[in-house]
């Protein structure tokens, strides 16, 4: 009875591995596949930034900061300046934020506040996850087809030149497009107040809009000010949504009625037809600048929303 | 001694430079059940861990010293063959939520792809389970998911699960924490039974509970293996005075 | 005291109003848009319209190159990112303390917030200038590129929250530890991991601007990796911006498709969700 060796009473229980080959060498190779897809992931978002940097170098060398200041964008003159671009961008997003942001607000303060169940917040987290979830050339083409003619028949009776496409409708699309990412965003900040802290408010006889105002509102306004820069982070790359309504003309726009391009617009519409390295080059350069303002605008809006939930 | 199947010699147990087991020298005798006894914090789940080389598990964790399965030091020998040998069953029940009853007793098989005939893991199983003392409840539902049954059964299915590979010892580690009354008396019924043809090491704070199940009794404080004895002999004449004043509830 | 009491209570009330309305107001849009797209788009549809090719103007063709395109499209872009997002996320989960985590980790959090377009671009430069045409492969890559983070997070989350006594209940039966991982803790994570699959195929289903300089567009049938496909997405933006009313109403049609495709996949992805939960 006297065992002196380590064996298993089923003898097919000492064999490690069927298979033949030693588990060892499978575990180690398991590791290896592991580690060779997180290279693989990080190597891809290396590897998009490097391929931009490389292809927008002819523009970078020819044109340098100016590439940023200028205001022309002749192909023909071979000259590029993305300052048209910027400025539609800018303009759109900001105003895409401001008419998104009352609406998102609310929402959120109304599901997370006031009806936590119930039919209305049920159809409301519905339709906000609807919305998500239609494609944005959807919006574009509706936008282009409802929304242009309304536009256009509110800028003839405000007497500006009736295009219907432009910077204000690109912003309208783009808010409604938003709406559900900001709203989802405002919902976060706002379970990020503490509950004790809302209920010290209640208990003190304060009425909701108070505990909002004097309480919610001051705790969230990291959270919030990072929601919106999420939400800028969202707005300034969409596409075709905006390349569609805004009507792509290429300098500075007037004002909000006149129609402009955004950066990820003018590559949408040229980068296909640019000829000669130095017009390609220059597109992929506003694409390396959006990377980077993505960048930015994630890496602060990210660390603002996770140090707001380590506090917590 | 050629009844002792586990030998523990000058044994250290360590987390990064911590210090958890100081010392331990331990015989356990086969086909008998010992407890290991001592206040929470005092080293017993590492010591239960380092049996069946779970303990290397955590990133910083170390031994020093020997451990000795049926005289061959289980520190020479693949982690993975010691734990089939050394099965263990944890405080909160554990079965595989995605697997059926039937996939849960017979899991150590299939996670090592071993093949059996159909017939062959159809004896496991029922064997297994009468064992643990539950195929009587389950042989009508053995194709239903293991997460289903109460948790004494789930506690059961457990059992059932490590004793299907047949192993030499049984580690139990605080097996009954999470369960009611009647659960717990209903394994340390089991664990009676069990005895007379495994080895049972039994972790276990409770005191009554080692009296009631255990034939040896090893007494564990902070990290020191304090006496170790029949466990008559030790709870009616403890040698050690901290044996005794937690016997009689001064701390722990 | 009385009044400022009102004063206050009236403040409450009209914060409340103005709250509902504004709420109300966020339904509205997507009450208009998809009013619209059912209205235009479901007169459009017939067995016809989804069979066809294309014909020319003054024709009357259909969409199915552009319904197979995106299929081709998710298919191969799932298959090329499944792999690579599921090991990652493993590994995130595995090694959850080493630096390649913490590097992956923000990775991954930037590149979903990388405007689509710029991948387009990446891939435009990667695989349409070494191949010299634009084709499906170009297509898939950069939809799998975006699929990438979405995978990786869900299955990342998915895994953590598989307790760790699963794990030891696997390793203590003697489990090697890569077995324990593919065979114990994937499979009781796999039902949100395929939520987040589903979740993001539906989102990139409807991706155009990637596509734009890729997939590019076929008014052609294509089964060829290295040829030009077309795309639902790329359909509608073709046809929407044509002159030619013909083409507009199909667009409406071939909207109405996407939507439908997205919206079954958003809930096949709840109902995952719900249904498949596993209990621990
Ligand atoms: N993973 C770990 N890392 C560091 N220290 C640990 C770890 N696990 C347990 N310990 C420490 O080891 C000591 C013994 O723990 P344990 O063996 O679980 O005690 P018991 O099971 O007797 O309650 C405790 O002081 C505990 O804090
Ligand atoms: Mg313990």
């Amino acid at each position: 009875m006297n065992q002196t060796e380590i064996s298993c009473k089923d003898y097919r229980l000492r064999n490690l591995d069927e298979q033949g080959s030693s588990t060892t060498r499978k575990e180690t190779l398991f590791r290896f596949f592991l580690i060779a897809a997180a290279i693989i992931s990080v190597s891809i978002v290396m590897g998009i930034f490097v391929s931009l940097l490389f292809g927008s170098w002819k523009s970078i060398n020819e044109f340098g900061l100016n590439f940023i200041w200028s205001s022309t964008w002749n192909p023909a003159a071979k000259q590029f300046g993305a300052l048209p671009f910027i400025i539609g961008t800018l303009s759109t997003s900001f105003l895409a934020l401001l008419i998104s942001a009352p609406f998102s607000f609310a929402s959120a303060i109304y599901l997370s506040l006031y009806l936590k169940n119930g039919w209305f917040s049920g159809l409301l987290k519905f339709s906000v996850e609807l919305l998500a979830g239609i494609p944005s050339i959807i919006y574009g083409f509706w936008g282009l087809f409802v929304l242009v003619p309304i536009v256009r028949s509110f800028e003839i009776k405000l007497g500006f030149i009736p295009y219907g496409v432009g910077v204000v409708t690109a912003s309208i699309i783009l808010a409604i497009m938003i709406i559900p990412f900001a709203s989802s965003m405002a919902s976060e900040v706002i379970k990020l107040v503490p509950q004790d802290l809302k209920e010290a408010g209640f208990a003190m006889g304060a009425t909701r809009f108070e505990v909002i105002k004097n309480i919610i509102l001051p705790y969230a306004s990291g959270g919030i000010f990072s929601g919106i820069l999420l939400a800028f982070g969202r707005a300034f790359g969409e596409t075709m949504a905006v390349t569609m309504v805004i009507g792509n003309s290429n300098i500075i726009p007037k004002n909000i009625f006149s129609p402009a391009n955004s950066m990820a617009s003018v590559i949408a519409n040229e980068f296909t037809e640019a000829r000669g390295n130095l017009y390609l080059s220059s597109l992929i350069e506003i694409g390396l600048l959006l990377f980077i303002i993505s960048f930015i605008v994630n890496a602060i809006g990210n660390r603002i929303m996770k140090k707001m939930t380590v506090k917590k | 001694m050629e009844n002792d199947i586990l030998k523990i010699e000058n044994f250290y147990a360590y987390y990064g430079t911590i210090c958890i087991l100081q010392n331990i020298n331990l015989r356990f005798t086969k086909n008998h059940a010992i407890s290991i006894l001592g206040p929470s914090g005092c080293g017993k789940t590492t010591l239960l861990r380092c049996i069946n080389r779970m303990h290397e598990l955590a990133d910083d964790a170390s031994i020093k010293g020997k451990i000795l399965l049926s005289g061959k030091d289980i520190y020479d020998t693949e982690p993975m063959l010691i734990r089939r040998r050394i099965g263990m069953v944890f405080q909160k029940p554990n079965p595989f939520p995605t697997m059926n009853i039937y996939d849960n007793v017979i899991a150590g098989y299939k996670l090592n792809s071993i093949k059996l005939k159909r017939s062959e893991s159809d004896k496991i199983v029922e064997e297994s389970l009468i064992k643990a003392d539950l195929w009587e409840q389950v042989r009508d539902n053995l194709y239903k998911r293991g997460t289903f049954l109460s948790g004494g059964q789930q506690q059961r299915l457990c059992i059932a699960r490590a004793l299907a590979m047949k192993p030499d010892i049984l580690l139990l580690d605080e097996a009954t924490a999470s369960l009611d009354p009647k659960a717990t008396s209903n394994i340390e019924k089991l664990i009676n039974q069990l005895k007379h043809s495994i080895t049972i090491i039994v972790v276990t704070h409770n005191i009554a509970q080692a009296a009631r199940v255990s034939d040896y009794t090893a007494f564990l404080y902070s990290g020191e293996l304090i006496e170790f004895g029949k466990t008559g002999d030790l709870f009616t004449i403890p040698k050690d005075k901290r044996t005794e004043e937690y016997l009689t509830g001064k701390f722990g | 005291m009385e009044k400022r009491l009102k004063v206050r209570q009236i403040k409450d009330k009209l914060f409340t109003v103005v709250m509902a309305l504004f709420s109300i107001a966020i339904i509205l849009p997507l009450f208009f848009i998809i009013f619209y797209i059912v209205r235009n788009g479901a007169v459009e549809i017939d067995w016809h319209f989804i069979t066809s090719l294309p014909k020319p103007v003054g024709e009357i063709g259909g969409i199915s190159n552009a319904i197979v395109g995106t299929t081709e499209l998710i298919g191969i872009a799932t298959l090329i990112a499944i792999p690579i997002a599921l090991f990652t996320g493993i590994y995130m989960k595995e090694f959850e303390k080493s630096k390649l985590a913490a590097v992956v980790s923000s990775l991954t959090d930037l590149l979903q917030g990388v405007p689509s377009i710029v991948i387009g671009i990446v891939c435009y430069l990667w695989i349409v200038l070494p191949l010299r045409s634009f084709s499906l492969l170009s297509g898939s890559v950069a939809l799998a590129i975006m699929m990438l983070p979405m995978i990786i997070k869900s299955t990342y989350h998915s895994l953590k929250l598989v307790p760790d006594s699963l794990k030891e209940a696997s390793l203590a039966l003697g489990t090697p530890y890569y077995r324990t991982v593919m065979k114990v803790i994937v499979p009781a994570a796999s039902s949100g991991i395929i939520t987040g699959i589903i979740l993001s195929i539906s989102r990139v289903a409807g991706e155009t601007a990637p596509l734009l300089f890729t997939a590019f567009g076929n008014p052609f049938m294509n089964l060829n990796i290295t040829k030009p496909v077309n795309s639902l997405p790329l359909l509608i933006f073709n046809y929407a911006t044509s002159p030619f009313s013909d083409w507009q109403k199909q667009a409406w049609g071939a909207s109405l498709i996407l939507i439908i495709m997205v919206s079954a996949l958003n809930l096949a992805s709840k109902i995952m969700e719900h249904k498949w939960k596993t209990t621990y």
